[in-house]
């Protein structure tokens, strides 16, 4: 069956706890072979583990001291201490009489012990047997106890080669924390790559077996896209930097300019999107996992990115619908304003049947309805250039969807700042009233706040002072009801402009930081993120030891999501909800989206 | 191959399968009693005729095709991620322990615990509700600290064996483990 054969051909095998085996009593059929011919196992033993790892079988005829030459070339090159940890036979027929040939080769390549597995044809169970050598002389020892057992484990190489284990470790912290033979293993294999490269093809002294002995895989495209990848990176590179010396001139480093880039959305997206470039397109190659990983979750992010924003402008610019959506704008942006001047107008007669302070109300109606006109003289101001701008800015989404959704987040930012002015001011006035009551209050009874001690102290206020504050207070008093009012519609409605604003930074952050590479990886080829193995008992003749076959237990999607998550500029909100409702009843002004990058309020 | 009949904490009739493959290698299969198909049946009917009923008020075909999508999509996420058809706990002496809960559409997941993380396998009691119920557990240990456990796994989960069940399991795998100590 050449299925079969085929996927057996890259399974090799991983020695684990040697002590001479007891027999065990099944006889059951045996599910993978290894059908290299006779040779010597190369390998590596696990420090502080009773086990060895077998990466390849040299075949006869070899020459000893080439084998150890090319031994010692392939450990200073990997750094993995490659040795020869024994011999392997299948005897075909003709080829008895190998138990001397292999006692002689033990005392050619000395060893601590010297592993024989051997096969025989028409069984398909592997004998071993461990070989100590005490001095010079070799014994075979069996102990008659039956105490010690001899695992055989099979695993794929290539998979186990290409695979990573998880949770990631630097190389440089293996001395701090003792490594688990399995993370061991898998390093052992990972790093012996180049010991995969000699194939049977190659006219060499050796003859090697491995899961690549039949050729070399490449792939044309994966190789052409690596050469072509370095002049690409180099240039892009250098556009890079000419936008960091065009965004390094003076002028934009005045306050006004760097207060106003830091607000909009749009400027702190490119800004983003600048810094990954440089890390994707850096023409160093990425040194470890993570980094790699971290470089292609960005590249892949922003090609898919890139699409939607080229699908989205696709949309808009095919029926001229960016025209139709222009023609829109000023109408919305009128009647929005019409709405609010009703609202105002409600506010100045008897909202909800309430009765307002007629003269404060007057005068706040009337100061706010002057500043809603004043809105709207500027917005007809405007209306002509309004297509053609949002024809060009429609363009920008071909820079990214991201782009195309702060830009909207920055007009609806723009088109409602009367609405987040309304909110200020009548923030301000309540907070001044609410403080102003409090003092007041405190005055009432007697008391004063402590600036020194933080505290509140009993005061013996004058006569006058009294009846001022007294007074002051009353007034302060009847008119919290009409201020309170203002406050509260207008917060209202910065809320809902937050909100909205809210919901596009959070798909905007969702898209930066979804690692889809990895979801990709972990879908198409899921050995390469493994969270641990899986062993599965090979039915086996008695005789033999017990036979495992190792399969990589691949990461849950959960845990890729959390590994691997670009981190952001999150968006989160900076209060929990205490602190924030404490801070509407007070009066503050909210910030709900705070950068982290921001440092001062 | 040892099969035996046990019950589990509600009064459900397990059994418990123990395979020996070698001296230091076993392993206990706990299979639960498999999906009924009188339940199915019930809950399919109840559902249907809820629907019918509200159909008849308001006479809106999407309230039928919404009942069938919802019983065939709570079919299919039962039988993937909830009904457990059976466990397996594989022990093999110097190298670890590994837990498989099988599900009843096939899917395996899986999980090794090396033998140097492993302090011991004990059975616990536990106050759950108005009863005491004792469960099979693997208490973990970072291997830089060998006297504190530092977790807790417990073992067959969905079965919920019954004490005598446990005492078994629990007596092989402490042969086991005093080997390769």
């Amino acid at each position: 069956m050449p299925a079969l054969v085929n996927a057996h051909r890259r399974v090799n095998l991983l020695v684990v706890g040697y002590r001479i085996r007891a027999t065990s009593q099944k006889s059951l059929p045996f599910k993978c072979c290894n059908t290299a011919d006779s040779g010597l196992l190369v390998g590596r033993w696990i420090p502080g583990h009773n086990s060895a790892v077998v990466l390849a079988v040299i075949h006869y005829p070899f020459i000893p001291g080439q084998v150890k030459k090319y031994l010692s070339e392939l450990q200073s090159q990997t750094q993995v201490d490659l040795t020869v940890l024994g011999s392997w036979s299948m005897p075909k027929e003709g080829q008895e009489g190998m138990d001397s040939f292999l006692k002689d080769l033990s005392t050619i390549f000395p060893q601590k012990c010297w592993l024989q597995l051997s096969r025989e044809i028409g069984k398909r169970g592997f004998t071993c047997q461990v070989v100590q050598n005490n001095g010079r002389l070799l014994q075979e020892r069996e102990q008659k106890n039956g105490d010690d057992k001899i695992i055989l484990i099979h695993y794929d190489q290539r998979k186990v080669m290409l695979s990573q284990l998880h949770p990631v470790q630097d190389v440089g912290q293996k001395s701090d924390v003792e490594a688990s033979e399995l993370r061991l293993v898998f390093q052992t294999v990972a790093q012996s790559q180049p010991l995969f490269f000699l194939d049977k093809y190659d006219d060499g002294p050796l003859k090697l077996s491995h899961w690549q002995s039949e050729g070399r895989e490449a792939s044309i495209i994966a190789e052409l896209l690596k050469q072509a990848s370095v002049p690409v990176c180099i240039f892009l590179t250098w556009l890079l930097s000419l936008w960091h010396w065009l965004c390094s001139f003076r002028i934009l480093h005045l306050p006004p300019v760097l207060f106003i880039s830091s607000k909009l959305s749009t400027c702190v997206q490119s800004v983003y999107r600048a810094v990954h470039f440089r890390t994707v397109f850096s023409p160093k190659k990425a040194a470890t996992h993570v980094e790699f990983m971290r470089k292609a979750n960005i590249f892949v992010s922003f090609l898919v990115d890139i699409a939607l924003g080229l699908l989205l402008i696709s949309w808009l610019y095919r029926e001229n619908r960016i025209s139709k959506l222009a023609d829109t704008l000023v109408p919305v942006a009128d009647r929005v304003a019409k709405e609010l001047q009703e609202l105002l107008e409600w506010l100045m007669g008897a909202p909800a049947g309430l009765k307002m302070n007629r003269a404060l109300d007057q005068v706040l109606g009337r100061f706010f309805l002057y500043h809603i006109h004043l809105w709207i003289s500027y917005i007809h101001l405007m209306s002509p250039f309004i297509e053609r701008i949002l024809w060009y800015v429609g363009l920008s989404a071909c820079l990214g969807l991201t782009f195309a959704l702060s830009v909207l987040s920055d007009i609806v930012a723009l088109l409602t700042f009367h609405i987040y002015c309304f909110y200020v001011y009548g923030a301000r006035l309540y907070c001044l009233t609410i403080y102003g009551l409090s003092s007041l209050w405190r005055l009432f009874r007697g008391k004063k706040w402590n600036v020194l001690r933080q505290r509140v102290d009993s005061c013996s206020y004058d006569l006058d002072q009294l009846f001022i504050g007294t007074l002051l207070f009353t007034i302060l008093l009847f008119l919290l009801p009409t201020t309170a009012l203002y406050y509260l519609v207008f917060t209202l409605l910065r809320l809902v402009v937050v909100l909205f604003q809210g919901v596009i930074h959070l798909s905007v952050d969702f898209i930066n930081s979804f690692p889809l590479f990895a979801i990709g990886l972990r879908i198409c080829r899921p050995y390469r993120l493994a969270e641990g193995v899986k062993f599965n008992v090979l039915c086996q003749e008695p005789g033999t030891p017990l036979h495992l076959m190792m399969e990589i237990n691949p990461l849950k999607c959960s845990s890729v999501l959390q590994c691997y998550r670009t981190p952001t500029y999150s968006c989160y909100p900076k209060d929990s909800w205490a602190g924030l409702c404490k801070k509407l009843f007070v009066g503050e002004l909210i910030y709900p989206w705070k950068q982290k990058t921001d440092k001062t309020d | 191959m040892a099969e035996e009949e046990f019950t589990d904490i509600n009064g459900n009739s397990i059994s418990l399968d123990c395979q020996t493959h070698s001296d230091f290698c076993r392993e206990f299969t706990v299979t639960s009693p498999k999906l009924s198909l009188r339940k199915v049946m019930v809950y399919t009917c109840f559902v249907w005729l809820f629907a019918y009923a509200v159909f008849f008020f308001t006479e809106n075909t999407a309230v039928l095709s919404s009942a069938i999508i919802l019983t065939l999509a709570g079919m299919m996420i039962h039988i993937h991620f909830v009904k457990v058809d059976h466990e397996t706990l594989l022990i093999i002496g110097s190298l670890g322990v590994q837990l498989s809960s099988s599900y009843a559409s096939g899917r395996e997941s899986t999980i090794f615990i090396e033998m140097n993380k492993l302090k011991d396998i004990v059975i616990n009691e536990a106050v759950y509700m108005h009863s005491i119920i004792y469960y099979l557990c693997i208490l973990i240990k970072d291997p830089a600290d060998p006297e504190t456990v530092t977790s807790v796994v417990p073992l067959f989960q969905s079965s919920n064996p019954r004490l005598n069940c446990l005492v078994q399991v629990y007596r092989s795998c402490q042969e086991i483990l005093a080997q390769s100590r």
